[in-house]
């Protein structure tokens, strides 16, 4: 607050880098209840089209030979299928429709994000908690659903000497409750960082002498700002992998 | 300075639902959460039965389908591969036959003509061998009689030598006289 | 003035962003050297790469947040 009214005054900042992230109702009215359809909602359902469009209208005409879109669709498919067999292994490709809409949620939210004017549903710590805990909860009821006591042997590290185990378990046992915690503020924290700086950038495009720069590092971080949105949804789908393999097989 | 942040933090509180611009960050106004959540959550179930109903079962029958086409593909490559190679084979063995029967003529005709030749070769020999030994009797009976007449001039001569000196041969010592000159 | 000091502390907080930088630079540099001595591994082991990077950097994003919480929510 004490930022935006100086840069205003100065004539510098004339707008605060995280206004973009403002939850904001879209048809009038003050107060946002649980129902009221705000920009976030706007762009949830952006992305939603979105991925209908790419990967159920994009391969309707189920050809051989695939055309752009399809092509596009079949390499989405392949490389989180890939992903899920590799890192849990066969059993795991029953988790693999879940994994899928992680992804695809989290690729176009953070690439339609990146588009002018937009809101970045995954700049939300609201989104990307939800998104973790899903992960985190189904990993540890299937877990203990499928293995009972013995997905304990998860933090019981039967490799260590036995006067380390009880310390390893403890470890195990704080790294295993801070996932959730890193998984979704890694996602959050990476896009608002980036869409913030680009922000703080734009700010200093206002000041003449040095706009020249602040365009160039606009563009700059713009470009890994892309490279950030794809390779942040495959860190947390790759994660999400990893924490799943644990819950199909526990014990190291 | 303090108490304007702290005076500015209260107004703020007061005007997040929705004031153009709240402060601090929007990520931790938990007034919007329950709204986010919500909408993700539909978002997400919307996205899945998409995804699990329609789009991967459709992708992986095409990919599938690819697959097994290329397969087939492969598959027919190889029979007709196979056929190749089969006649192929028909082809060197039908050679192979057709030149063990040429070698197998050749040779045949060949001994056929051996044994003709052998055959002809021996009557030869044979009919030389009769006729030199006719000519070796003939000849044999030529000298046999030369040496006989050979050895009766002899004694005749002899004789008449012994008569024409005046003696009186007698013909048993002539006779051994002219065979043992005519062994000398 | 405690505005002030908290400013102060969210530029302290942002150093940690920089110590992740340097995890980052570290993973990813002995992934590189690794996969110049066995390039035929190195395929396999790009998730593994990932993986590496992703925790390394949420420590550095952590303290960016601290420092977010300073400037902003404090």
């Amino acid at each position: 607050m004490a930022t935006e009214a100086h840069g205003g005054e100065e004539g510098g900042l004339v707008f605060h880098p995280m206004d973009q992230f403002i939850v904001k109702p879209l048809f009038g009215g003050d107060t946002i209840e649980w129902y009221t359809i705000t920009n976030a909602t706007l762009w949830m359902g952006i992305a939603v089209l979105a991925i209908i469009g790419l990967m159920v209208l994009g391969t309707s005409r189920r050809a051989t030979i695939p055309t752009r879109m399809q092509s596009i669709a079949e390499l989405a498919y392949g490389f989180v299928y890939k992903m899920v067999e590799d890192v849990t292994g066969k059993d795991g490709v029953k988790f693999f429709p879940y994994v899928m809409t992680l992804f695809m949620f989290i690729v176009m939210a953070n690439f339609l994000g990146l588009l002018p004017m937009s809101f970045t549903t995954t700049s939300h710590f609201a989104v990307t908690v939800v998104l973790a805990l899903l992960v985190f909860l189904t990993v540890t009821i299937y877990g203990v659903a499928k293995h009972g006591t013995h997905f304990l042997g998860l933090f019981w590290v039967s490799s260590a000497p036995l006067p380390l185990r009880p310390v390893l378990a403890i470890i195990e046992l704080i790294s295993y409750f801070v996932r959730p915690v890193s998984h979704s503020i890694r996602l959050a924290g990476n896009v608002m960082a980036g869409h913030a700086v680009i922000k703080v950038f734009a700010g200093f495009a206002a000041i003449a002498t040095i706009s020249p720069v602040s365009v160039v590092a606009i563009t700059a971080m713009y470009g890994l700002e892309v490279l950030v949105a794809f390779i942040q949804a495959y860190v947390f789908t790759i994660l999400t992998c990893v924490y799943l393999k644990d819950a199909l097989h526990p014990g190291h | 300075m303090a108490t304007e942040t702290h005076a500015a933090a209260g107004t703020a509180a007061d005007a997040a639902h929705g004031a153009a611009s709240a402060p601090g960050m929007p990520q931790l106004d938990f007034s919007t959460w329950g709204n986010q959540i919500f909408w993700l959550m539909v978002t997400l179930v919307v996205i899945y039965f998409v995804l699990s109903r329609i789009a991967l079962p459709r992708i992986g029958a095409v990919l599938a389908d690819r697959q097994g086409t290329i397969m087939k593909d492969i598959a027919a490559a190889e029979e007709l591969k196979a056929k190749a190679l089969d006649a192929e084979k028909a082809y060197e063995k039908a050679l192979a036959d057709a030149r063990s029967e040429a070698n197998r003529i050749a040779n045949e005709t060949r001994a056929a003509i051996q044994a003709d030749l052998d055959a002809a070769i021996a009557k030869a020999d044979a009919e030389i061998g009769a006729k030199a030994a006719e000519g070796e009797k003939a000849i044999a009976a030529i000298r046999a009689n030369a040496v006989e007449s050979v050895s009766a001039v002899a004694k005749d001569a002899a004789e008449a030598i012994v008569a024409a000196m005046g003696g009186k041969a007698d013909a048993k010592s002539i006779a051994a006289a002219v065979t043992a000159r005519m062994k000398g | 003035m405690e505005g002030q000091l908290a400013h102060i502390g969210a530029g302290l907080a942002a150093i940690g962003s920089g110590a992740a930088a340097i995890g980052v630079g570290n993973v990813a540099g002995n992934f590189l050297a690794g996969a110049l001595r066995n390039p035929s591994a190195a395929a396999s082991q790009t998730a593994t790469l990932f993986i590496g990077i992703a925790f390394a950097e949420a420590l550095g994003i952590f303290s960016f947040l601290v420092a977010l919480l300073l400037m902003f929510a404090v």
